[in-house]
């Protein structure tokens, strides 16, 4: 006994001291700090829509890594690194319609991450009254104060898309130019078009086909009857047919889409009968194959291989079936005329065929074959709206130019202003803007 | 009237949506409009199958020449829907496991999806393949120094297709042992760098300058094209593709 109270002693002695320094070495632990608050939110009604969005534009957090004016950011104390931004709305006023409580109350509507300071709600409705606040959260989920914007907003509709108004004056213009010119021709004026050695073309290959006594093969492309391309090619279709049954070939019509297929039918029955031939129609020639690119293709030169059609005429949108079709077309020693708008397939139809029509001249068949006054007019107003073009080109180049020469480190150059205004607005979607207004990035616009 | 209802319904249609893109208010009404066609080609689609089916089996019934893929067109139309329709090998899904065919269409190992990915992916991929081959019978035709312009396209091409290749790289290493003084150099006062002349450099250049030039041009014209194309269709001026003149 004698021995163990002072050791029990000693122990409890031990014991209290020990607590007593863990209670003094680890004090009450301190609340996270928060992330410092984004700034200046404003909100803006989003111009030149139907009044169904607002645009919330924020500066971003001190405490944002991604922030630009963040400098130290490396020294930013972890956790206080802001993760996300939340964007909590309220509505003000319903404008008279009745607003559910959880409307009028602030209530999250967006969490935009870390370095994004912009967000466009596309869910407010036309005519109310909202008020926005955002604040910015760290990674433990502590919030920082919030920021309200200055003023609320109200999305209003806008009766005309003022971002697209120089488009809508080119319209105007182009169209002016076509109708006087279909007005012109309508009058009696005789109109010059240049030949196209492509079209001219299509009556010496239906004759070569007649002459043979093997069948036309015309491919109106993969697109659907919805796309202008398809329109353009069942244009020259109807010619070609038309050819076809003065002559007496047999004409053959594959289809990527059942609508082309309907509509390649009427063009052709109708060219027929134009032609005094109706009894040589035959339906089944024009038929449709598959959706599917690749089968499409298979099908279509399956035939070629088979039959091997004297004249082989691809109009229309095509896409990386355009050279395999036209080289089983060379390969068969069929004579080929094509003609669409996807830059990037003219080069294997130039490549493969005898003619190639390119861009535009593929969209000039239809009134090139037609010789109807009124369509040839149209070409004329489209050569008088290419004009224009390259003139607002030349103008672009000579502005460049002049900028590019008299720049400094200090200022810009003379006429900068007029190039970054025919860029951005009277090429762009800025609208009317203002004059020298808009971005002034040069290099690396591909617009 | 077979004409003339279609003719003005292209006219109304056309103009509506022309002048919906600059306003506001009308702006979804092209989406809207693009549904309406979807669900015409939908019930299109039962026209285009009928006519193929129809055409095939005519022919195997006249044992024309070539029948025999007429056959098996036949048999894989009919076999690919069969399997497709009655959702062969797919299991019923999650939400309502007491229905059968509550499952997705072209789940992973069902019959369908068995299809798509072992017959329809490997002959698109051949198909796709094959073009390689065309890509060299077309060039080796295209590239013949025929004139002076087929001359210009081959030396162009030439340095294109070496310039993205590592050959482009390696013809011209040697360039980096040369000094600048001897690469750098003027001629009649126009200042030269050698440097700029490899196929690499030369083929940026080709890309970027002389060949977007071309291609810009082409767009304008296909551009206003579109919009002639159009107005012509739109007035009426133009109604070849409904097969008048």
């Amino acid at each position: 006994m004698k021995i163990r109270t002072p050791f029990l002693t000693v122990f409890a002695s031990f014991a209290i001291a020990i607590v007593a320094s863990a209670q003094t070495a680890t004090p009450e632990p301190e609340p996270a700090p928060a992330p410092a608050p984004p700034t200046d939110l404003v909100v803006a009604d989003t111009p030149d829509d139907a009044g169904n969005s607002v645009e919330v534009d924020w500066q971003l957090s001190g405490t944002d890594i991604f922030s630009p004016l963040n400098t130290d950011a490396k020294d930013t104390d972890p956790e206080q690194i802001v993760a996300v931004y939340q964007v909590e709305r309220k509505v003000a006023d319903g404008n008279g319609d009745v607003v559910s409580e959880e409307e009028s109350n602030w209530r999250q509507v967006s969490e935009s991450g870390a370095g994004e300071s912009h967000w466009t709600d596309r869910s407010v409705k036309r005519g109310w009254t909202y008020d926005y606040r955002v604040c910015a959260v760290d990674n433990q989920g502590d919030e920082s104060t919030w920021c309200d914007a200055q003023a609320s907003v109200s999305p209003t509709m806008q009766m005309f898309n003022m971002s697209k108004a120089w488009l809508a004056i080119w319209m105007i213009l182009f169209g002016a130019f076509i109708v006087y010119f279909i007005n012109h021709a309508r009058s009696g004026k005789k109109l010059w078009v240049r030949k196209i050695a492509g079209l001219e073309a299509i009556d010496e290959a239906v004759g070569r086909a007649t002459e043979m006594g093997r069948p036309v093969l015309f491919v109106a492309g993969i697109q659907d009857i919805n796309e202008i391309q398809t329109l353009a090619g069942l244009t020259v279709l109807s010619r070609v047919a038309k050819t076809a049954a003065e002559y007496g070939a047999q004409i053959e019509v594959p289809t990527c889409r059942s609508l082309v297929m309907a509509a390649a039918r009427e063009t052709v029955e109708a060219a027929y009968l134009a032609a005094g031939a109706p009894d040589s129609y035959q339906p089944d020639r024009i038929h449709y194959l598959t959706d599917e690119q690749f089968a499409f293709v298979a099908g279509v030169t399956g035939y070629m291989v088979r039959e091997e059609p004297a004249a082989c005429i691809y109009m229309g949108g095509f896409y990386a079936e355009s050279l395999i079709l036209a080289e089983t077309g060379n390969h068969i020693g069929a004579i080929q005329v094509a003609g669409t708008a996807m830059p990037s397939q003219l080069p294997f139809f130039v490549a493969s065929c005898d003619y190639t029509l390119i861009g535009e001249e593929f969209f000039a068949a239809s009134a090139y074959l037609s010789g109807d006054p009124l369509q040839i007019g149209s070409l004329k107003g489209q050569d008088y709206g290419k004009f224009l073009s390259v003139l607002v080109l030349v103008i672009g180049i000579f502005f460049a130019t002049l900028g590019s020469w008299t720049a400094t480190d200090d200022s810009d150059g003379i006429g900068t202003g007029a190039l970054n205004y025919i860029k951005n607005n009277i090429l762009g979607s800025e609208g009317f803007g203002s004059f020298g207004g808009g971005n002034t990035d040069i290099e690396g616009d591909d617009s | 009237m077979k004409r003339t209802v279609p003719l003005v319904i292209a006219i109304v249609a056309g103009f509506v949506l022309l002048i919906a893109n600059f306003i506001p208010y009308a702006e979804n009404w092209g989406l809207t409009a693009q549904e309406w066609f979807n669900i015409l080609a939908v019930g299109a689609m039962v026209l285009g199958g009928g006519n193929l089916i129809k055409l095939h089996l005519m022919k195997v019934s006249g044992q024309r020449k070539s029948w025999g893929y007429s056959l098996v067109t036949i048999v894989c139309f009919f076999g690919t829907i069969i399997i497709g329709m009655s959702k062969f090998g797919v299991h019923p899904n999650a939400l309502y496991p007491d229905y059968a065919w509550s499952g997705y269409y072209l789940e992973s190992g069902s019959g369908l999806w068995w299809i798509y990915q072992h017959m329809i992916v490997p002959l698109t991929s051949m198909m796709f393949a094959m073009l390689a081959f065309y890509v060299a019978t077309a060039a080796f035709r295209a590239f013949r120094a025929k004139n002076t312009e087929a001359t210009l396209l081959l030396l162009t091409a030439g340095i294109v297709l070496l310039g993205r290749t590592y050959a482009g790289v390696w013809l011209f290493g040697w360039l980096d042992y040369i000094p600048e003084s001897i690469t750098n150099f003027s001629i009649f006062g126009v200042p030269i760098d050698l440097y700029a002349m490899q196929f690499d450099r030369l083929t940026v250049w080709i890309m970027d300058v002389p060949n977007t030039a071309g291609t810009r041009a082409i767009t304008i014209g296909i551009a206003l094209g579109v919009v002639a194309t159009s107005l012509r269709i739109l007035l009426g001026v133009d109604r070849s593709y409904l097969g008048q003149d």
